[in-house]
């Protein structure tokens, strides 16, 4: 069944066109990896997604509701969440806290005075939170603010933010960038177990080891056009996808 | 942070906070400001910034004219008393519902923007209806005289219409004034420290810690950040109206210069002086602010030559004419030395003064049970609470 389908995404940045008519078709329950050269349009793709880009033309439909004009966190609520290329978290606050906040705005939605009830008699959120920080081995840092954490654990830390939401689509801004091998590894198995349980999983990466490790269909972005699409063994050897990362040069 | 507080904790902080208030004319006389005017300063101006606090402290945004609120507070408890009467008790419901009002209009508009540009309209606004109860508005504010009782208002529920003497607002015949005043205001302190401890343990409190921390993610997470901003926005707005009533209690005039943008500036500083963010911090730093303004304000030359007296005569000139820049309408020059040092040394105000000393001791105590430099706990270098 198709979850997110993209036709038609065209963006304009003054003279640069970022986005020239992209079509997209992502099934549920796969992982689907974007790969690329830089400035291929990537992360503009995904800006388009949760609505922080507006395309110029063309459509983006989530589960047959229309994404274009959506405010980030209607997005959100509908079941999309992402985590960003630079760790996106509530430096200020502690890990328990940060993974809480999520929690709450699932339960409760986008708004919501509950200015009487204390917070630490909200077991339930508190239990949930608690168990998916366990989950990603983050637990004994729960009081830690987050801004003292490495880059690796921000990052850890943003994702499990959106996996506490149950997210029906998860959108990943290259989510091993600056990881070391042995942080890479523990990422993908994190990313494979969430796969299983069948969450939805767009990736955006760099690094061909991640992508062919988890992604079971591909497409190459190139100069903001999709210029190919396929299952991974197929990809490995396209000579179109050979150039544009290679620049035209026969190898 | 959050692992350092419970129910009873906050309990605790209530019955001792609650304590020492109800106690500080015992307390503070011998620091000479155990009298019920300036003791009922302590009380109105920590409400005003208690309630400033839940929006600067709580959300990041610095509202530059809060003291709008004050003045409408004001206006609109006076209005009560001419036409109601001179119980205080429908003066502050008044000025809760006008004060409200206003906020969610103004904040409506101002919270489009945030960061300097959100400051600056707030600072507008609250010159505007500076300017307007000064001219356009006379008919409502009494412009420059300001708005007072007079004895041939209505006070429509005023059981015996007092014909001659100056009116004071009386709570079912006990006069506003000098102590009970005091324990009025006192009282709605407390009941403002209740609710603002309320909110900064509740989830709609972690929600504006957020706000504060990162909008971006926010939004991202599914949560609309702009109802959030408005709703700390209006309660702050009813707590400053709510202190420009007792102002107005305490005293039944209203007058514009309430709303100029030097009061704005002045509950700014005494919530960073005090610790933005804190509990505590801002009444501890209204409390610090009106104080001095009373002791260095009421210093004058014959004082400081009675004080450096014990000088040779050619070092007494010199000395006193230095020190008088400092004090009596030279205070504000005091103020402002304080606040470049505690914001310099402590940006966090003197809460984090305070952190950091029952820190030290507990570091020490650990070293000692230990015998080994114990780690810093995290969470202790985050709490302000």
């Amino acid at each position: 069944m198709e979850i997110l389908s993209v036709k038609g995404v065209n963006k304009r940045f003054g003279g640069l066109k970022a986005l020239d008519d992209v079509n997209l078709s992502i099934e549920q329950g796969h992982v689907h990896a974007i790969i690329g050269p830089n400035g291929a349009g990537k992360s503009t793709l995904l800006n388009c997604f949760v609505g922080r880009l507006i395309p110029d033309t063309g459509s983006v439909t989530f589960m047959a509701r229309d994404l274009i004009g959506a405010r980030p966190h209607e997005i959100n609520q509908a079941g999309v969440s992402r985590v960003f290329q630079t760790p996106e978290i509530f430096g200020d606050l502690t890990l328990q806290e940060n993974v809480m906040i999520p929690t709450l705005a699932k339960r409760d939605g986008a708004f919501t005075m509950n200015a009487w009830t204390r917070v630490d008699s909200q077991g339930e959120i508190r239990d949930k939170a608690m168990h998916m920080l366990e989950d990603v081995g983050l637990s004994d840092k729960k009081d830690m603010t987050a801004d003292s954490l490495s880059r690796g654990d921000k990052r850890r830390l943003e994702l499990t933010m959106c996996l506490v939401q149950d997210p029906k689509l998860l959108l990943l801004d290259e989510p091993t960038a600056g990881m070391s091998r042995a942080d890479t590894n523990n990422t993908i198995d994190l990313l494979k177990r969430i796969g299983e349980r069948g969450i939805t999983m767009i990736v955006i990466e760099h690094d061909m080891h991640v992508v062919f490790s988890l992604a079971s269909k591909i497409s190459v972005l190139a100069q903001g056009t999709v210029i190919a699409e396929g299952q991974p063994e197929d990809i490995k050897g396209d000579p179109r996808v050979q150039e544009a990362y290679l620049g035209g040069t026969h190898v | 942070m959050m692992t350092k507080t419970s129910p009873r904790s906050d309990l605790f902080m209530f019955v001792l906070f609650s304590t020492a208030i109800l106690t500080m004319p015992i307390w503070l006389a011998p620091v000479g400001a155990g009298y019920p005017d300036l003791l009922q300063k302590f009380a109105i101006f920590g409400l005003f910034a208690l309630g400033f606090n839940l929006l600067f402290g709580l959300t990041g945004y610095l509202s530059f004219g809060h003291a709008a609120f004050l003045g409408i507070g004001s206006y609109a408890a006076v209005w009560s008393f001419k036409l109601l009467g001179m119980n205080p008790l429908p003066a502050l419901l008044f000025s809760v519902v006008f004060s409200s009002l206003f906020a969610v209009a103004i904040g409506y508009i101002c919270l489009r923007r945030s960061g300097i540009y959100f400051s600056i309209l707030t600072l507008a606004f609250a010159q505007m209806s500076y300017n307007m109860a000064y001219s356009v508005l006379t008919p409502i504010t009494n412009g420059e005289t300001g708005l007072r009782v007079l004895q041939s208002d209505p006070r429509l529920f005023d059981i015996s219409s007092q014909t001659s003497g100056s009116l004071i607002s009386n709570l079912f015949g006990i006069e506003m004034t000098g102590y009970p005043g005091f324990y009025f205001c006192a009282a709605l302190l407390i009941v403002g420290f209740y609710i603002s401890q309320r909110i900064f343990r509740s989830p709609f409190g972690m929600m504006l810690r957020a706000v504060k921390s990162n909008q971006n993610r926010m939004s991202y997470t599914g949560l609309n950040t702009r109802p959030y901003t408005l709703a700390a926005f209006v309660i702050s707005g009813a707590f400053a109206g709510v202190a420009g009533s007792l102002l107005a209690v305490t005293d039944p005039l209203a007058g514009a210069e309430r709303m100029q943008w030097t009061a704005s500036g002045e509950v700014v500083l005494m919530t960073i002086l005090g610790g933005a963010g804190t509990l505590l911090g801002p009444i501890l730093g209204a409390g610090l602010i009106k104080y001095f303004e009373n002791i260095f304000s009421a210093y004058n030359e014959q004082t400081l030559h009675a004080i450096f007296s014990f000088l040779p005569d050619f070092m007494e000139g010199p000395v006193v004419s230095l020190a008088s820049l400092f004090v009596g309408e030279g205070w504000h020059l005091t103020l402002g030395l304080l606040f470049m040092v505690i914001v310099i040394f402590l940006p966090g105000g003197i809460m984090e003064g305070f952190n950091r000393i029952t820190n030290m001791f507990r570091r020490k105590r650990s070293q000692v049970g230990k015998g080994t430099g114990h780690s810093r706990s995290p969470a202790s270098a985050t709490a302000a609470e």
